[in-house]
C-alpha cells in the first residue's frame, strides 16, 4: 500500500506483531479509559441537570466527606491502570531484547537526511528497504545534532546521539511501502528529513540487493551526501534563499548561457561549473556567486557528486522537497 | 457605546470622593491614580494588576503565533511560510506560552491579589520583593522579546543540545537569558507566598481552615522554590557553553547531550504541576461557591496538592523513554507516573462529589469550571498513555504529546484562568460583566478547544510527528479540522478581552459577594479597600461553610 492511499484511515497500517500487540494495549487501555471517565461525565452533566438551583430535588445527606470513598476512589483505578504498565513495560523489555540472529542495519541521522547501510555494503538515502520473517537490528548514530528514527508501522522509535550508538529492533511480518520519520525537532529541514521503509519478501530482499547499485543508493546515494556535506543545498535545493539554479533534472537538458550561448549539461559542463564556476559558463538570469571547489573536492567525492547530479535526472520530482515547486 | 441600559454610573469617580460605601480610605483602585503609584505600588493588589496586563499581553503573542502555526499547517506542503519562519514561529509560540504565560498566570495573578486577602493579611510578607519580582519578570520578557525582535530563535521552547548550542543560527542567548530571568521571578514569587501562609494568616486562620486555593498555592510554591534553581543552573551552563564553548552537553567537547535533558524536565515536568495546581485551587473554589455546597473531601483535596507537588518530581524521566535513557530508568520513571494519577483522580471525583445534591448554579465561572473538569480528565488520562512504555515507543514526539499537553497546559490552566477571572472579576474591578457573553465565550471555547486538539491525538496515534512544517499529505484532513477549531478557539478567547474590558466602565457595580461565595476575599468590598481589611478579619469555624453541610458519614460528629 502506498502511504498516500491513507488519506481518511484512522488506524495507523501495522507491520509487526509487536504493533499489532501496541494497537491492543492501546484500544484495551482506551476501554478502560472510557470506563473511568464516563461515568464522570455522566454524572457531572446529570447532577448540573438534576440539582440546578431551583429546581425540585432531595439535598439531604449530601455528603461532604468519606474516608471510605476516598480512598476506594484512589486505588482501584490506580490499579486497573497498573496492569497497563505491567503490560506497556513487558511490550517495551520484549522489544529491547534483540535476538542474537538479528540482521544488523547502520543508520546515519544527520541534518537533513537518514542513511542507511546494509550489512552486505548497499547504502541508501531516506529510503530503507528491508526484509520481514527476519529480525533486524537497526544500529544509529547522528553526526550532529539529536534526531529520532521513527517507524510508525512498527510502533517503534529511538533518538540518534551524536555521541553514541542506539539500536531498536523489530520484525516485521506484512510487506508493503510505510513511512519513516524523524521526529527529534533537529532544525530547518526537520520536517524533511523523512522517507520510506519498504518492507519485502526474503527473495525480493536479495533481488533488491543486487540491483541497488543500479536503481538507487550506490554512487548515486553516496553522491547525495557529498551533496549535503558539501551544502550544495543551500543554494541549489528549491527555497534556498541564494538564487541558484535547481538541480534536479538539470542533467543532459539545454542550459542557457548568460553570454547568449546555449550549452547541454553534460559531466564535463557539470564537473567544470563545480570546480571553477568563474569561467564563462554562466547560466542566464544568475549572478556569480559560487566558490571554486578546485583543490576543495576530493575526486572521488566529485564522482560521486556527478553520479547524484546524474540520478537526479531521472528522479526529479522524487528528489525535490514534496510539494516544493522545482524551480 | 453609550447606552445606559446596564450602567448605574461612571466606573471611575472623582478621585478626591472616596467611596462613600467604605467608609473611609478608598478602595485599592482609586487610592492613588499617578504612574508613579501604579509601577512603584507595593500593594498586592496592584501588582496582581500589573502581572495580568502583562500576561494578558504574552497571551496575546502566545495565541497570535499559535493562529499562524495552525494557518500554515492547513496546507501539507509547507507553502505558507518558509521553513525557518515556521520554525521560529513555533519556538516563539511555546517559549512565551510556557514561560510569560502558563507558568505566572494564575499565581503571579490571582495569588497574588488573593492570598493575603484569603488568609486575611494586609498584604505579602515581602511587599518590595513582591514588585522586584514584577521588574525580573518584565527584564525576563525584555530579552526574549528581544530575541524575537532580532530575528527570532528556532530550537523550541525545549532548548535541546546540542541543536541549541552548535547548531542554531539564530538568537538563542538572548532568548535563554531571558527564561533564566523569569525564574528568578519566579523564586520570589514562591518564597513570597511561603512565607506569607506560614506567618501572615489570620488570627483563628489554621491550616485546615485555609481554602484549596492557599493550599495549592503553597504547592505550587515549593516547586518554584525547588526546582527553579534547577533549569538556572541548566540554562546558564547552555549559555556559557554556547558563548564560551564550555563542553557540558555537547559532545564535541566532551559533554553529553542527554544531561540536558535530565535537567530541563527535572524542572520543567514540575513545571506542569506549577500550571496545573493553581487551576486546581481556582476550580476548588468555584465548584463549591456555584453548588453551594461543602467541597467534597477538604482534607484530602488539600492532601493531594502537597502530594502532587512532591510526586512530580520523580517522574522527569517519562519524557526520555526514547532518548537513550537506561531501560531501568524508564521502567522506574514509568510506574512512579502512575502514581500521578492518584492525587489527580481524587480532585477530580471529589468535585463530582461536591456538585452531587448540591444547589447548582450554571454561571460562567461554573462553566468554565465544567470545561475544565473534562479536559483536565482526557489530558490526565492520556498522560498515562504516555508513560506506559510500549506505547510512548509509538507516540512519543508525535501530535499525540501536542494534544495530550495541551489538554493539560492549555484546558487546565487557561480554562482554569479564565474560570477564576469571570469569578473574581467583581472583586477585582467592582464591576459586573455581561452574563450571556460570558456563558456564550465558555461554549466557544470548550468547543474550539476540543475541536483543534482531538484531533491531534488521532494525527499523533497516526504517526505525524510534532515540529513538522511539511507533511504527509494523508495527514491534511486531520490538520484542516485542527486549523478549524482554532479559529473557533480565537473567537472564543477574543469575547471575554471585549466584554470583559468593557464592563470595566459600563459594568454594574458589583455588590461585595456577587456570587453568595465563602471565604473571606468576599467579606470585603468589591473593589478590596487598599488595606484589605477595614476590621479585624474573622476566619470561619470550617473552610467552605455553604449552607448545605449535611452529616458526613465516616466517623459521624453531630
Amino acid at each position: 500500500m502506498n502511504p498516500t492511499d491513507l488519506a481518511l484511515q484512522l488506524w495507523p497500517a501495522a507491520a509487526s506483531a509487536t504493533a499489532v500487540e501496541t494497537d491492543w494495549l492501546i484500544l484495551a487501555f482506551t476501554v478502560l479509559t472510557l470506563l473511568l471517565t464516563v461515568p464522570v461525565f455522566v454524572a457531572i452533566t446529570w447532577f448540573a441537570i438534576r440539582y440546578r438551583q431551583g429546581e425540585e430535588a432531595d439535598r439531604s445527606h449530601g455528603n461532604t466527606r468519606s474516608v471510605l470513598i476516598e480512598i476506594s476512589w484512589m486505588l482501584i483505578p490506580f490499579l486497573l491502570t497498573l496492569i497497563f504498565f505491567v503490560w506497556g513495560a513487558r511490550l517495551f523489555f520484549v522489544s529491547k531484547q534483540a535476538p542474537g540472529d538479528a540482521m544488523v542495519v547502520e543508520a546515519i541521522g544527520r541534518q537533513w537526511m537518514w542513511k542507511f547501510q546494509h550489512p552486505t555494503g548497499q547504502s541508501e538515502i531516506n529510503d530503507l528497504h528491508l526484509p520481514i520473517g527476519q529480525p533486524i537490528k537497526i544500529r544509529m548514530i547522528s553526526q550532529d545534532v539529536i534526531h529520532n528514527l521513527y517507524l510508525p508501522a512498527l510502533r517503534m522509535q529511538m533518538a540518534t546521539l551524536p555521541d553514541r550508538y542506539t539500536e531498536l529492533w523489530f520484525k516485521a511480518d506484512r510487506t508493503g511501502s510505510y513511512r519513516l520519520y524523524c521526529s527529534e525537532y533537529c532544525g530547518t529541514d526537520h520536517s524533511k528529513m523523512d522517507g520510506n521503509l519498504t518492507l519485502m519478501t526474503q527473495a525480493d530482499y536479495a533481488a533488491w540487493l543486487q540491483n541497488a547499485g543500479a536503481n538507487q543508493g550506490g554512487q548515486a546515494g553516496a553522491g547525495r551526501v557529498v551533496y549535503e556535506s558539501y551544502g550544495c543545498g543551500n543554494c541549489h535545493d528549491p527555497g534556498a534563499k541564494v538564487r541558484a539554479p535547481a538541480l534536479a533534472g538539470l542533467y543532459g537538458r539545454e542550459v542557457k548561457l548568460a553570454d547568449g550561448r546555449t550549452v547541454t549539461a553534460d559531466e564535463t559542463y557539470l564537473r567544470d561549473k563545480i570546480l571553477n564556476p568563474n569561467r564563462q559558463k554562466l547560466a542566464a538570469d544568475y549572478r556569480q556567486v559560487m566558490p571554486a571547489f578546485r583543490n576543495v573536492i576530493p575526486n572521488d567525492d566529485l564522482d560521486r557528486l556527478l553520479a547524484y547530479l546524474k540520478s537526479s535526472g531521472a528522479t526529479a520530482q522524487q528528489e525535490a522537497t514534496p510539494g516544493g515547486p522545482v524551480q | 457605546m453609550t447606552s445606559g441600559t446596564i450602567t448605574d454610573g461612571p466606573a471611575l469617580r472623582d478621585p478626591h470622593t472616596p467611596d462613600s460605601r467604605l467608609g473611609h480610605g478608598a478602595d485599592y483602585l482609586h487610592a492613588e491614580h499617578t504612574l508613579r503609584s501604579w509601577f512603584f505600588t507595593t500593594d498586592h493588589k496592584r501588582i496582581a494588576l500589573l502581572y495580568l496586563a502583562s500576561i494578558t499581553a504574552f497571551f496575546v503573542i502566545g495565541a497570535v503565533t499559535a493562529g499562524l502555526v495552525r494557518l500554515a499547517l492547513v496546507v501539507p506542503d509547507g507553502q505558507v511560510f518558509t521553513n525557518d519562519t515556521y520554525n521560529k514561529l513555533f519556538t516563539i509560540h511555546g517559549v512565551v506560552m510556557v514561560w510569560f504565560f502558563l507558568i505566572p498566570s494564575i499565581p503571579a495573578t490571582f495569588g497574588n491579589f488573593l492570598i493575603p486577602l484569603m488568609i486575611g493579611a494586609r498584604d505579602l510578607a515581602f511587599p518590595k520583593l513582591n514588585l522586584a519580582s514584577w521588574y525580573v519578570f518584565m527584564t525576563g520578557a525584555l530579552f526574549t522579546l528581544a530575541s524575537v525582535v532580532l530575528g527570532g530563535v528556532d530550537t523550541g521552547w525545549t532548548f535541546y543540545t546540542p541543536l541549541s548550542t552548535a547548531f542554531s543560527n539564530t538568537w538563542v542567548v538572548p532568548a535563554l537569558i531571558g527564561v533564566t530571568i523569569v525564574g528568578f521571578s519566579s523564586i520570589l514569587t514562591g518564597l513570597n507566598f511561603v512565607v506569607t501562609i506560614h506567618t501572615m494568616r489570620a488570627p483563628g486562620m489554621t491550616w485546615f481552615r485555609l481554602p484549596i486555593f492557599v493550599w495549592t498555592h503553597y504547592a505550587t510554591s515549593l516547586i518554584f522554590l525547588l526546582a527553579t534553581p534547577v533549569i538556572t543552573v541548566a540554562l546558564i551552563l547552555l549559555i556559557a557553553e554556547r558563548a564560551f564553548h564550555i563542553g557540558v552537553f555537547d559532545p564535541a567537547y566532551g559533554g553529553d547531550p542527554v544531561l540536558f535533558q535530565h535537567l530541563f524536565w527535572f524542572y520543567s515536568h514540575p513545571a506542569v504541576y506549577i500550571m496545573v495546581l493553581p487551576g486546581m485551587g481556582v476550580i476548588s473554589e468555584i465548584v463549591p461557591a456555584f453548588a453551594q455546597k461543602k467541597l467534597f473531601g477538604y482534607k484530602f483535596v488539600a492532601y493531594a496538592a502537597i502530594g502532587l507537588a512532591s510526586v512530580t518530581f520523580f517522574v522527569w524521566g517519562h519524557h526520555m523513554f526514547v532518548n537513550g535513557q537506561s531501560d531501568f530508568a524508564s521502567v522506574a520513571f514509568s510506574v512512579l507516573s502512575f502514581a500521578v494519577a492518584v492525587p489527580s483522580a481524587v480532585k477530580v471525583y471529589n468535585w463530582t462529589a461536591t456538585i452531587h445534591k448540591g444547589s447548582l448554579k450554571l454561571d460562567t465561572p461554573m462553566l468554565y469550571a465544567m470545561g475544565y473538569i473534562g479536559l483536565f480528565v482526557l489530558g490526565g488520562l492520556t498522560g498515562l498513555y504516555l508513560a506506559t512504555l510500549a506505547i510512548n515507543q509509538h507516540v512519543h514526539a508525535t501530535y499525540f504529546v501536542v494534544a495530550h499537553f495541551h489538554y493539560i497546559m492549555v484546558g487546565g490552566t487557561v480554562l482554569a484562568f479564565l474560570g477564576g477571572l469571570h469569578f473574581w472579576w467583581p472583586k477585582i474591578t467592582g464591576r459586573m460583566y455581561n452574563e450571556a457573553w460570558g456563558r456564550i465565550s465558555a461554549f466557544l471555547i470548550f468547543i474550539g478547544f476540543n475541536v483543534t486538539f482531538f484531533p491531534q491525538f488521532i494525527l499523533g496515534y497516526l504517526g505525524m510527528p510534532r515540529r513538522y512544517h511539511v507533511y504527509p499529505p494523508e495527514f491534511q484532513f486531520l490538520n484542516i479540522l485542527s486549523s478549524a477549531g482554532s479559529t473557533i478557539l480565537a473567537v472564543g478567547y477574543i469575547f471575554p478581552m471585549v466584554y470583559l474590558v468593557y464592563s470595566i466602565w459600563f459594568g454594574k457595580r458589583a455588590p461585595a459577594n456577587p456570587w453568595d461565595a465563602r471565604g473571606l476575599e468576599w467579606t470585603v468590598a468589591s473593589p478590596p479597600p487598599a488595606h484589605n481589611f477595614l476590621t479585624e478579619p474573622q476566619a470561619p469555624k470550617i473552610p467552605y461553610d455553604y449552607p448545605i453541610q449535611a452529616r458526613e458519614t465516616g466517623r459521624q460528629h453531630s
